[in-house]
This record gives structure tokens, sequence and C-alpha cells, in this order.
């Protein structure tokens, strides 16, 4: 009886843990097998023409660019700041201070906040300061969106860094800033795995963009003028009630799929492969 | 020489500190943001009016949150019923049962679960969840259903928030040392008695915060819910009717909200309830799980 019990048991978790791969499987193959059709190379190539949104010929390049830009710039501008945090919190103070334990606390309460709530505080923050929906705009709050992502996940790395390997260089005479600089190697696969996971979030993310980067059927040349985004393009033919506008939402979440699957994949790789040799 | 060294030194020290300081008061930033955005339909109205009421009239001025905060609970708490037993026995599959071969295979496809964006979930829901609801499991229970619902809402966030439950239980569930579960084997249990009576005992605290956390997640969930859930102002009268949830609200709203003042503020009440209550929730369960696994070191 407990033995038929324990048997029953295991076969229960594992049943739950294929459930799970196969879910994952089948949203794959749901947006495969609706994406590949409507899929061209005019959908990657071409920003949308004349009557787009009643199905007439473009494609979502638009998108695709803006989408590129504003992560790319959230991506800069997070980096430029994570970066020194985790070394001071980590490296200049002690690692377990009350005051790096209460900002560890913090950057996690920042984790959780939700995209919508950076959105509508972007919003205001751009109203502010007189801003319109603009590529600024947009960067500015996927950058405030990714910064407790990246500063959690370089500061696990940082966390691990053994003392001898921060006394070695101050020993030698090297200041506190020189020291930092033979760290970073340390931290290289926190960094790149940080840098994916950021890159992802960020350009999957739609609340953000929805109220601040405005959209646009052009490429933007500069970064006062509103920027489209992929998530957007998608969710906005979605609404569309033609069907050729429909399909191409579907064209549009397949591109996005497999962008986030490269990146997760190069992530995965990446951290595997510049952690051999620390 | 060695000035311009110290120089450095000190220049590189103000920076990182002054960028640690800026990166904590984000936080309280956001905060008083929003508080002073929605302080004049916050001073305007009786308080509990606001969250109590569900006529939503905001060109007649009239602003009750009821149905919105109703639809967030509603659907969230599907969500939870859904995806609780399922990260649960994942969880423990995963850190328990499976080899290691199994585990490098399983670990990354919840993560990529955990990795697809949003909208993906939301034109997924659209294409399978809500026809679903409303062709095969709707008719059963009441007449007329478009499938944009409470429960097409609550299943997609569902399998959003499996993903993180699974991964914080996993963690958890590996911070207890080993000579707990042999103690257990050593008097004659078996491992599903191990896992039930001794492990999961000891790590309910850390399932707590599990919850907590992908509860405020569900919460916050803007673009998904958006997609399936309807979004109409009445209150849901049962689970295949439209809902409208908070995050839905300023996004669906935010454009024409500058026209009338007193509705852009309370679309910043809106953002300010879900700041509030996921602050309370991330911290709460941040502190559980800090003390969870610093237990065992």
């Amino acid at each position: 009886m407990r033995k038929a019990k324990n048997i029953l048991f295991k076969i229960l978790t594992i049943t739950s843990s294929v459930f799970i791969l196969t879910l994952l499987l089948f949203i794959l193959y749901i947006i495969v097998r609706k994406g590949l059709p409507a899929m061209n190379w005019d959908m990657i190539s071409k920003i949308p023409e004349g009557g787009f949104y009643l199905g007439k010929a473009g494609g979502v390049l638009n998108a695709i660019i803006g989408s590129i830009y504003l992560v790319g710039g959230a991506v800069i501008i997070s980096i430029l700041i994570s970066i020194p945090v985790v070394m001071y919190l980590n490296f200049i103070i002690k690692k377990n201070s009350i005051f790096s334990r209460f900002a560890r606390l913090c950057y996690d309460i920042l984790f959780g906040i939700p995209s919508i709530v950076y959105g509508a505080f972007g919003f205001t923050l751009m109203v502010f300061f007189g801003i319109k929906a603009s590529l600024l705009g947009g960067m500015i709050t996927i950058a405030l969106l990714i910064i407790p992502i990246m500063i959690r996940s370089i500061d696990e790395v940082a966390y691990m860094v053994p003392r001898d390997l921060i006394e070695a260089p101050k020993s030698l005479g090297a200041t506190n800033y020189e020291t930092l600089k033979v760290l970073v190697r340390q931290l290289l696969p926190g960094i790149t795995t940080a840098v994916l996971l950021s890159i992802g979030r960020g350009i999957g993310d739609a609340a953000t963009v929805l109220l601040t980067a405005g959209y646009t059927d052009s490429i933007p040349t500069s970064i006062t003028q509103p920027a489209a985004s992929l998530p957007l393009a998608i969710f906005f033919q979605l609404g569309s009630p033609i069907p050729e506008v429909q399909n191409r939402a579907y064209a549009s979440a397949l591109i996005l799929t497999i962008l986030i699957l490269v990146i997760s994949f190069t992530a995965r790789y990446f951290s595997k492969k510049l952690s051999k040799h620390i | 020489m060695i000035i311009s060294r110290l120089v450095k030194d000190k220049l590189a020290r103000y920076y990182m500190f002054v960028l640690t300081i800026f990166c904590l008061l984000i936080l309280f930033i956001i905060g008083g943001g929003l508080i002073w955005k929605s302080w004049p339909i916050i001073k305007g109205e009786h308080f509990l009016k606001l969250l109590t009421t569900s006529s939503w009239r905001p060109f007649k001025g009239e602003f009750g949150f009821a149905t919105f905060i109703l639809s967030t609970l509603y659907v969230t708490g599907i969500a939870i019923i859904i995806a609780l037993p399922f990260a649960l026995l994942t969880s423990i599959y995963l850190s328990e049962y499976a080899t290691k071969r199994m585990k490098k295979f399983f670990i990354p496809v919840v993560d990529l679960l955990s990795g697809i964006p949003p909208v993906i979930y939301g034109v997924w829901g659209t294409l399978t969840i809500v026809p679903l609801i409303s062709e095969k499991i709707a008719p059963h229970f009441v007449d007329f259903s478009t499938g944009y619902s409470v429960l097409a809402g609550g299943i997609v966030l569902a399998i959003m928030i499996m993903p993180l439950i699974i991964s914080i239980i996993i963690e958890v569930l590996s911070s207890v040392p080993t000579e707990m579960r042999e103690a257990s084997y050593s008097v004659g249990a078996t491992k599903h008695e191990t896992i039930i009576k001794v492990l999961l005992r000891k790590v309910a605290p850390g399932i707590f915060a599990a919850i907590i956390l992908a509860i405020s997640r569900a919460f916050g969930e803007t673009i998904a819910v958006l997609m399936v859930c309807g979004n109409f102002t009445d209150l849901p009268k049962s689970i295949y009717d439209s809902c409208y949830p908070l995050p839905a609200l300023i996004a669906n709203n935010y454009g024409e909200m500058m026209s009338v003042p007193k509705y852009e503020s309370a679309l910043m009440f809106a953002a300010l309830l879900l700041f509030v209550i996921i602050v309370l929730f991330n911290a709460v369960s941040r502190i559980i799980l800090n003390h969870v696994e610093k237990r065992y070191q």
C-alpha cells in the first residue's frame, strides 16, 4: 500500500512535468502553424505601404528596427547604471552590510513591479518634462524595467567572487578603482547573461512601449520621433477585423518568438562557455 | 601620478555611490509620482466609495473601481488555483526525482516558458483558449459566452506564472540539507512520505512566498489579459463573462485620458493601487525567501 502510494506519487510528478513540456510545445506549435503560412520575405524587409492596414502590401520592418533601437538604447543605458551599482554593493562596501542587503531588497521589489506601472510612470515623467511619445521615452522606460533584472543577475555572479581575488590586486598596490577593472573579467559571464536576459524581456514587453514610445509606420531617424515595436505590431494587427491583417499579426508573432528563442539559446550557450575558465 | 590615481578612485567611488542611491530612489520616485498624479481623485472622492462602487462613467465624473479590482482578483484566483498543483508537482519531480540528465532537459523548458513574451501568450490564448471556452466549455454552463472571459484570463495567466512558482520552489527545496531526507529514510519512511511530511513542511514558508510572488506577477500582467479578457466595464457574473482587470484599464485608456483631467488622475490611481499592493507582496515574499534560504547555511 505504501509502496503503491510511493510509485503513484512519482508518476503524478512526472505527468505534471511532461504536461508542462507539452504546453510549451503546444504554444510553439500554434504560433508556428498560424504564423508560417502568412510569412514571406516582404514581412521582414519592407515597412508598411499604403493601405497596409486594409490588407495591402508591406511588412513590419519598422517594428523590427524600432524594437532593436528601443531595446538597444535601453540596454546601453542600463549597463552603464547596473555594473557600477553591483560593484559598489559587492566590492566597495561589504557585500553583507545592512545597506547592501536593504539595497538588494529594494532591487528585488523593483524587479517585481509590472511593466504597466513603469509605463504609467514613464508617461507621467514624459508629460512632466514635455517629451512626446518617442524613441527616447520608450528607451528610458524600458531601461527602468530592465535595470533591476540586470542588477540582480550580475549581482548573483559578483556575490560569488572569492575574497582573495578582490585582495590580490590591492596587495599589489592597486586602488579600488583599478581592482574593479580586474574584476570585470570575473563578472563577464554574469554580464552577458544579464544583457541577453534583459534584451529578451525588453523586446517582448508591450505595456511599457504602448504608453511611451507611440507607433509609426516609418523607421525613426532621431530619438525624438515615435518608434514602432514588434509586440505592438502584433497587438494592433490582431485587433483588426480584416483577415489578411490578422494573418500578419500571426507572422509577426512568429518573428518575435524566433527572436526570443535565439536570444535565450545564445544566453544559455554563453553562460556555459564563459563560466568555464573562471 | 599617485594623485591622479587617487582622484580617479574617489571619482569612481562617488559615481558608483550616486548610481546606487539613484536606483534605490526609483522605487520611491515612482510611488511619489503616482501619488502626486492620483491625488485629485483621492482627495475629491470618498476613498472607500472609489474602491467599492462599480459605476465607471469617466465623462460624467463617476469613477468606481470595483469591477476592475474584482476582475483582477477573480482572474488571479483562477490562475493560482490552476497553476499551483502543476507547479508544485513539477518542482518536486525536478528537485527530488529527476536524474541529472532529465534536469538538464527540463530546466530550460521552464526557462523558455518564462521567456515567452506576454503578447505571444495573448495571441496563443485568443487562438486556443478563447474558442475552447466559447465552443466547448461554456455551452455546458451558460447560454452564451464569447470566450473572452474571466476563465480565459485565468488559464493564460496560470501558464504564465507556472515557471515563476516552479523555479522558486526548486530553489527552496534545494536549500534543505540532504541529511534531513536521510534522517527520514532511516526511520523507514518512503520517498513519498519524506517529501510530503518532511520536505514540504520544511519549505512551507518558501511555497507561501512563491505564491505571493506569483499573485503579484498575475496582478500586474497587462497585455495578455487585455487580449483574452474581453474588457467590459460591467461586473462579471460568472467566470464565462468578460472582465476588465486593472492593468488592462490603464493600457486601454491612456490615449484619451488627456482630455479629461480627472480621468488621467483615475488611471494613475489604478497604477498606484497596483504599485502599492505589488510592492507590499514583493517585500513580504522576498523577506521570507531570504530567511528560508539562510536557515541552513
